[in-house]
């Protein structure tokens, strides 16, 4: 009864320290590709630890919902991040949430941030809670799409037994999966605000997405949204090694495997930032306008894997 | 007592004699405003809270039959109470009280028509609906949905004096009745030619061939769909709810539209014996374009009231989906599967109709603080009316879809209805449904977006008026009615077991079997629709965990930093120059819409010119099924009864040449 309690609480608290790390790893990777001097891959902590000392300044006609909303945000990713397997798959708290659940999970905290940066009533405010909101109702149903072929896989929306399933096949990629996994990391980049949808580094007001929504946050308000979405791009790679390399994960009650599952988790998670600061030195960002193009390709990848998965696993 | 017994039937009649008699009530003293609010109002909303708890009870006791000693001579009422018919009184209930304690704050002296009159049609109009339900022949059935028509055309047209107003009632009583025309119909195949027009005797008769099911199965479809709002039926909604009283069209969305679903389902599952899969297909496709298209237009709407009618729109079009699915399950005798679409069918309904209702009061609301039904003259009401945008909020995320409200439980459950599809036996459908889901989750993802619209723009920001200074909140039964809906939203979110169990009833009578089993396998705190191992989802333990991670943090924060917070100017970007009308109006919010979803609307915009020296810009988005459908129909039928009118001629011997000429015709037939 209590190991399993362990492992979720062991589990969690890895994926909310270690995420601002990841984000330190890509940007540094980043910066090596880019012939800059990196800034040391523990440079987030010392930003979040920055903010977290200063006074927050809020708007005149700041509302109670302003105030509120980077800890629910920051509530909802601890959330996530407790029922995506990415050591091990025997999370008692997963069955309190499944895939499709997981993706409600997003929306509420991305309605929560879009309503927030509505409500001081600023011009940048509000566009970027329109675009971000454009960005999301792209996304997230290319996102259910992408999980519904694993789910039709492994006759489940469970991500505890979507993940045992994948980890026990032969073959691990299949074509429906691998057109999944396509749409997959567009996905990704789209709702992390990476290159080519949003600039996470740019301040440029006429291109900015997800900046333009927590402008007016400040101090611990706004570590706490910088640490919710660090921890939003981990759960995000998180779910993809698990759903589209689940290798080496532990299975449930396994804890020898524990540490092996954890250096797997790490090495993968190396790969899949370094893999993601390439793509973000090789790629331009996009007009807005051509956002809807690349979301409705991952959007139409992800029906194909599924057309595919019905095609050619079910004949 | 063998005289009185309180069986949910004669409960359920006594409450519809009650409601009229309200009515009739108010009608004696019309113009006593206090005595309407004060005294008939609440006692409806009472009665109503009754009725909820009767319907609750009557899902899970056994039918009851009766036919009253009213109607025509040979042609009594029957009336009948069974858990499809006690579930949707229960909706009516609950929702209704709510409504009514909002109506009697809202009602104000002046407005429209004598509040006495007024409580008359509003009455009447529940009354009716739960005739409806309870109806068990064709005759009762048409006479209580005929009077379900008129009383609620009355009450939209409330503000007669208004020609927009006039011009949408025309336009709901004519496509009320052309519906009406096609359930007369429906009824007609039903009996197949027998003469006895009870459900009891429709029921019994077996059909050998489907030829005629299926016509009474499209003829149900097209007569319920007119009242429901399906494409292409759809066109009074976007104009009947913004003109009528928001109490009304809270009414009128939250409920009535859930009769012509009752309707529907008590044709299909109840009244047919047969079932054809591609029936279930046509109603699954009907149901995404009309999910697809409402959520679309209520994107690009600037009014906010219309804008909560296309999205009643889509959310029938979500009903439709999950009642398609249900049928195709059926056809293949697929009953646990049919009966989790269902399920999902039913909570729907009653989520739908807590939050809709919810929404249009607020609009009341803030239509009574602030005279203004323009999303781009309101914005910042969160300030003046705290308590009206905090239960809206409640309302908007639960509309959204967004966990752990209800709204969530019902999209969870239709999608997992959706990925047990690969289990049917044809292939064909099996290509069909991933375009199906995927489209159905671009819905989902589309609602969240207008409802961000709807509540950002209302409640959040800056007030765009100046007028908007002085709104005020809510206050007393309108809060308390407000309240009410907006914990109905919660609680169903937060107990889906619970209510699932309830809703087996409903499916066990319809389907002949439910997942009550399953549903609570793994305890009453977790719903498991097939398995456990399949899916489960726990809103309560969500809640508990969300609310303890945030506690934890902010306590840890607070503990580890400090508290101190300054204010200060709103920083953006530094631009001195901050105006409200820099802000994204409704306008804006629609234009990415309008941009990728182009062909769905028929746009003209008028661009100033570079040059104009006083410039203007105007965008109007229409549907264009007004110019494909409606206008070309309207356009015929002028023109034939332009041919009828020329027979006028208003001379008198011209009309004595047609009699006469007649009379010659039929002595040559009579011959």
């Amino acid at each position: 009864m209590i190991e399993p309690v362990l492992s979720q609480l062991f589990q969690t608290l890895l994926a909310v320290l270690v995420a601002p790390l990841m984000l330190g790893w890509i940007n540094n990777c980043r910066a090596w590709l880019q012939n800059k001097s990196a800034p040391g891959i523990l440079q987030p902590y010392r930003t979040l630890r920055k903010l977290f000392h200063k006074d927050a300044v809020l708007a005149h006609n700041a509302s109670s919902l302003f105030r509120n909303a980077p800890y629910l945000n920051f509530g909802c990713m601890v959330l996530a991040a407790s029922i995506v397997p990415v050591v091990e798959t025997n999370l008692p708290f997963a069955h309190a949430a499944d895939a499709i659940a997981l993706v409600g999970i997003f929306a509420l905290a991305r309605v929560f941030m879009a309503l927030a940066a509505m409500d001081i009533g600023t011009a940048f405010g509000s566009l970027g809670a329109r675009r971000e909101m454009l960005v999301a109702f792209l996304a997230e149903p290319a996102l259910l799409m992408v999980l519904f072929t694993p789910a039709l896989i492994s006759q489940s929306t469970s991500l505890n037994t979507m993940v045992e399933t994948l980890a026990q096949r032969e073959v691990a990629l299949s074509p429906g999966l691998a057109y999944a996994a396509v749409a997959f990391v567009m996905v990704l980049l789209a709702e992390n605000a990476r290159i080519p949808i949003d600039n996470p580094s740019t301040h440029l007001e006429l291109t900015m997405i997800h900046e333009a929504m927590i402008l007016e946050y400040s101090a611990r308000h706004l570590a706490l949204i910088e640490w919710a979405s660090a921890m939003k791009l981990m759960i995000y790679c998180a779910i993809g090694i698990a759903v589209f390399m689940p290798w080496g994960i532990a299975a449930a009650g396994n804890w020898p495997t524990l540490p092996i599952a954890t250096v797997a988790l790490v090495v993968k998670l190396m790969f899949a930032g370094a893999g993601l600061a390439l793509l973000e030195t090789v790629s331009a960002k996009l007009r807005i306008f051509r956002a809807p193009e690349f979301l409705g390709m991952a959007f139409l990848l992800g029906v194909l894997g599924m057309l595919t998965h019905f095609l050619l696993e079910r004949a | 007592m063998p005289s009185f017994d309180l069986a949910p039937l004669t409960l359920v009649t006594g409450i519809i004699v009650t409601w009229i008699l309200l009515g009739v009530a108010g009608v004696l003293a019309p113009s006593n405003l206090r005595y309407v609010t004060r005294v008939l109002l609440p006692l409806g909303g009472l009665t109503a809270l009754i009725l909820a708890a009767v319907g609750v009870a009557g899902m899970s006791s056994d039918t009851a039959a009766r036919v009253l000693p009213l109607g025509l001579p040979d042609l009594p009422f029957h009336i009948r109470l069974d858990a499809l018919a006690a579930f949707f009184l229960a909706l009516l209930g609950a929702v209704s009280a709510g409504i009514s304690l909002f109506y009697a704050g809202y009602l104000r002296a002046g407005e429209a028509n004598s509040p006495g009159l007024t409580c008359l049609q509003y009455h009447l109009f529940l009354a009716s609906m739960a005739t409806i339900f309870i109806a068990d022949d064709g005759y009762l059935f048409m006479v209580a949905w005929e009077t379900m028509a008129l009383s609620s055309y009355f009450l939209v047209t409330s503000n007669h004096r208004d020609a927009v107003t006039r011009d949408a009632g025309f336009l709901y009583l004519l496509v009320a009745h052309v519906g009406a025309i096609g359930i007369l119909l429906c009824f007609g195949v039903l009996q197949s030619g027998a003469g006895d027009y009870t459900f009891a005797a429709m029921r019994l008769i077996e059909r050998p061939t489907a030829g005629w099911a299926t016509a009474a199965y499209l003829l149900a479809l097209f007569g319920f769909g007119a009242k429901a709002g399906i494409l292409p039926l759809h066109v009074w909604l976007p104009e009947a709810h913004p003109a009528a009283p928001s109490p009304v069209s809270a009414l009128m969305s939250g409920v009535m539209l859930k009769t012509a679903i009752y309707g529907m389902l008590r044709v299909t599952f109840d009244l047919l014996n047969v079932h054809m899969w591609w029936w279930g297909v046509l109603t699954l496709s009907l149901g995404l374009l009309t999910a697809l298209f409402g959520v679309l237009f209520a994107a690009v709407q600037t009014d906010m009231k219309r804008l909560l009618a296309y999205s009643s729109i889509e959310n029938i079009g979500i009903v439709l989906i999950s009642i398609g699915l249900a049928i195709t399950f059926r056809a293949f005798g697929m009953n646990a599967l049919a009966s989790l679409a269902l399920v999902a069918a039913l909570y729907h309904c009653l989520n739908h109709a807590f939050f809709k209702s919810l929404l249009f009061l607020v609009t009341g609301s803030v239509l009574h603080a602030t005279n203004e039904r323009s999303l781009g003259r309101l914005g910042g009401l969160i300030h003046r009316m705290p308590v009206v945008a905090w239960l809206a909020l409640v309302g908007t995320l639960a509309i959204a879809g967004l966990p752990p409200l209800n709204g969530f439980v019902s999209e969870w459950l239709l999608l997992q209805a959706f990925l047990l599809t690969p289990g049917l036996p044809n292939s064909y459908l099996n290509m069909l449904v991933p375009v199906a889901a995927a489209s159905l989750a671009l819905t989902f993802a589309l609602s969240g977006y207008v409802m961000v619209k709807f509540y950002g723009v209302i409640f959040l920001g800056r007030p765009r008026e100046a007028k908007l200074a002085e709104a005020h909140d809510a206050v007393g039964c309108e809060r308390v009615g407000l309240a009410w809906l907006a914990v109905g939203c919660i609680v169903l979110g937060v107990i889906p077991a619970t209510v699932i169990l309830e809703l087996g009833n409903v499916t066990s009578q319809l389907v002949g079997t439910n997942i009550n089993d399953s549903v609570v396998a793994s305890g009453w705190l977790f719903v498991t629709p097939i398995a456990p191992a399949r899916a489960s989802y726990s809103p309560l333990i969500f809640l508990l965990v969300i609310t303890a991670v945030l506690l934890i943090v902010f306590l840890l924060v607070r503990a580890f930093y400090h508290g101190r917070m300054r204010r200060g100017a709103a920083w953006d970007c530094g631009f001195p120059l901050q105006t409200a009308r820099m802000q994204d109006t409704a306008e804006g919010f629609g234009q990415p819409i309008k941009q990728i979803f182009e062909h769905f609307f028929r746009i003209e915009r008028h661009m100033p010119s570079p040059f104009d020296r006083a410039p203007c810009y105007r965008s109007r988005t229409e549907d264009r099924l007004w110019y494909w459908l409606y206008l070309p129909i309207a356009r015929a039928v002028g023109r034939v009864s332009g041919w009828v009118g020329s027979l006028q001629r208003g001379r008198i011997h011209i009309y004595l040449i047609y009699s006469f000429a007649t009379l010659i015709l039929l002595l040559l037939f009579a011959r």
